[in-house]
């Protein structure tokens, strides 16, 4: 297996830790059983400056989480992974506020156990995942992914779940099933975005998103409980998270408790917000530029910290085109954005 | 006087020390990129309406001594304005010339803080006293304009973000509010001008 590594002058010691650690995952989760990201977060709070009027206090309760059981995803050494700590502490998911680094500040005290995902709508088989179902019920796998958010920055995750194809098919769909609707937890009392529209960004929660069939059942798309081999942290979506990599970040929901298949083609949260800066495909382009900014090139997040020249060109559909271009033949992207 | 203007520059560059420091080590949170650049473009607008306040001050609590920290405070609100367009360059474009100037020309954000931009600067070439006295009533007129400016910042601001609209509607409402101070002067210069 080859691992590509930057020349190790150019690295501290405290950078390559995370690789390290993933590499030998297996016989260090062993060891630890539980693994918090408690001291993973601590460069989190580094945000808030003292000319900062805005800033924000802080919570010390960490999140726990659990290995997993899973199928590795053999590296071809052909991406540089980011970080534990910062796919930790990078996050925007505003049901915990507006900044990236609030989510892990505000979301540690989430409950997950119990929790119930229903799945339902035109199909003949409608049902429920319990907590434990959630990493019983499918044979879970790793997926390597890039993620490319609408902000033009991306990152490199490796996620463990299972295909929502599986799902879907469990489900036994109807004729009439022709999209699929997603819903993220709605609880204010544990959100405090839902609570107040200012903490919230002013969006109508819960948020919503949606997949057309056929980009549901694509083999891409997947049913995210872990990264880096242990279930996931609540601001990334705990427990249970949608990620569609071929599509820009928002479209992958966080924290989801309704699948829903349905005949026409659903609201999506963004879409509502602002319908012509963010469409209901989103699929990532480089030649449709968001009104706002280009969408040609992002930055890469890994290590490095502001010298890292990390600007790459953007791929159409983030470099997955081979396995989902077909599902937009003759469709007019720009139009369809 | 020496030892508040010694601590006026030092609470406005001992922020910077400790940005850059964290940032080239990256240990300021995943994206210090993201972080360098909004801390210096609310750094840089936190700074302007500081300095839009002297005025005001000075004429309410008859303490004509805090109009000698204006300038002081204009020049570090264009220092944290240079270092946020730097920072844009350098670290999110990362050099990337064309891309910087279809930004300017395409994106309206980015139009207006670039106008902006360009006023600070013509402010601060400005500011030097023999300049000063060389343009005689011009330099009054021209330095007016920090109010033009000040408004594109609070536009810029409000533009470039996602869905929020509380804190720059503080930003706004703040601004207009030393706007409204100097209503008498704003109104006669917009008729003269």
């Amino acid at each position: 297996m080859l691992i590509k590594n930057p020349k190790s002058y150019e690295l501290k010691e405290h950078q390559v830790t995370d690789e390290t650690t993933y590499l030998n995952r297996r016989e260090l989760l062993k060891k630890m059983g539980y693994v918090g990201t408690g001291s993973l977060l601590a460069s989190a709070s580094a945000n808030a400056g003292p000319l900062d009027f805005f800033g924000k206090k802080e919570d010390d309760k960490v999140f726990a989480r659990t290995a997993l059981d899973f199928k590795a995803q053999p590296q071809d050494g052909s991406e540089i992974l980011t970080p534990e700590a910062k796919v930790a502490s990078h996050n925007n998911f505003y049901e915990f506020g507006l900044d990236k680094a609030d989510p892990a500040k505000n979301s540690q005290g989430l409950k997950v156990d119990p929790w119930q995902l229903s799945i339902s709508g035109e199909m003949n088989n409608p049902f429920t995942l319990g907590y434990d179902d959630l990493f019983k019920k499918y044979p879970l796998e790793e997926r390597i992914y890039r993620l490319r958010c609408v902000e033009a920055w991306s990152m490199v995750i490796p996620w463990v779940g299972f295909s929502l194809a599986d799902v879907i098919k469990a489900a036994n769909p109807t004729s009439k099933a022709k999209y699929v609707a997603f819903e993220t937890l709605y609880d204010p009392k544990q959100m405090p975005g839902q609570r107040s529209r200012r903490i919230g960004g002013g969006i109508d929660y819960p948020y919503v998103e949606g997949l057309r069939i056929d980009e549901a059942m694509n083999r891409l798309s997947f049913l995210s409980v872990g990264l880096y081999g242990k279930t996931l942290p609540p601001q990334n979506g705990a427990p249970i998270r949608l990620v569609v990599p071929w599509k820009y970040g928002f479209k992958s929901i966080k924290s989801i408790v309704s699948i829903k298949l349905v005949e026409k083609q659903p609201p999506t949260t963004w879409n509502i917000l602002a319908p012509h800066e963010y469409g209901f495909y989103a699929n990532v382009n480089p030649a449709v530029s968001h009104p706002r900014w280009s969408q040609a090139s992002e930055r890469r997040i890994t290590t490095g910290g502001l010298f890292a020249r990390n600007r790459i060109e953007t791929l159409p559909f983030n470099g997955y085109g081979e396995e989902v271009a077909a599902l937009y033949k003759n469709m007019d992207l720009a139009k369809f954005y | 006087m020496w030892l508040s203007k010694s601590i006026v520059h030092l609470a406005s560059l001992l922020p910077l020390c400790w940005l850059y420091y964290h940032a080239i080590n990256d240990t300021l949170g995943a994206d210090p990129v993201e972080t360098v650049i909004h801390f210096t473009g609310i750094g840089a607008l936190n700074l302007l309406l500081i300095t839009l306040l002297i005025s005001p001050s000075a004429e309410r609590f008859k303490q004509p001594k805090l109009l000698k920290f204006r300038r002081m405070l204009g020049l570090w609100a264009f220092t944290y304005a240079l270092l946020h367009l730097l920072n844009f360059i350098a670290f999110e474009l990362q050099f990337d010339w064309s891309l910087l100037f279809s930004e300017i020309v395409e994106r309206p954000y980015i139009t207006v803080g670039m106008a902006a931009f360009v006023v600070l600067l013509l402010l601060t070439v400005t500011s030097v006293n023999r300049i000063k006295k060389q343009m005689g009533p011009k330099w009054q007129k021209l330095h007016n304009w920090v109010y033009i400016a000040s408004i594109a910042v609070v536009v810029h601001f409000y533009w470039s973000i996602k869905s929020d609209i509380y804190e720059p509607g503080i930003y706004a409402i703040m601004l207009a509010w030393l706007l409204a101070l100097r209503k008498l002067k704003i109104k006669r210069w917009l008729k003269i001008g």
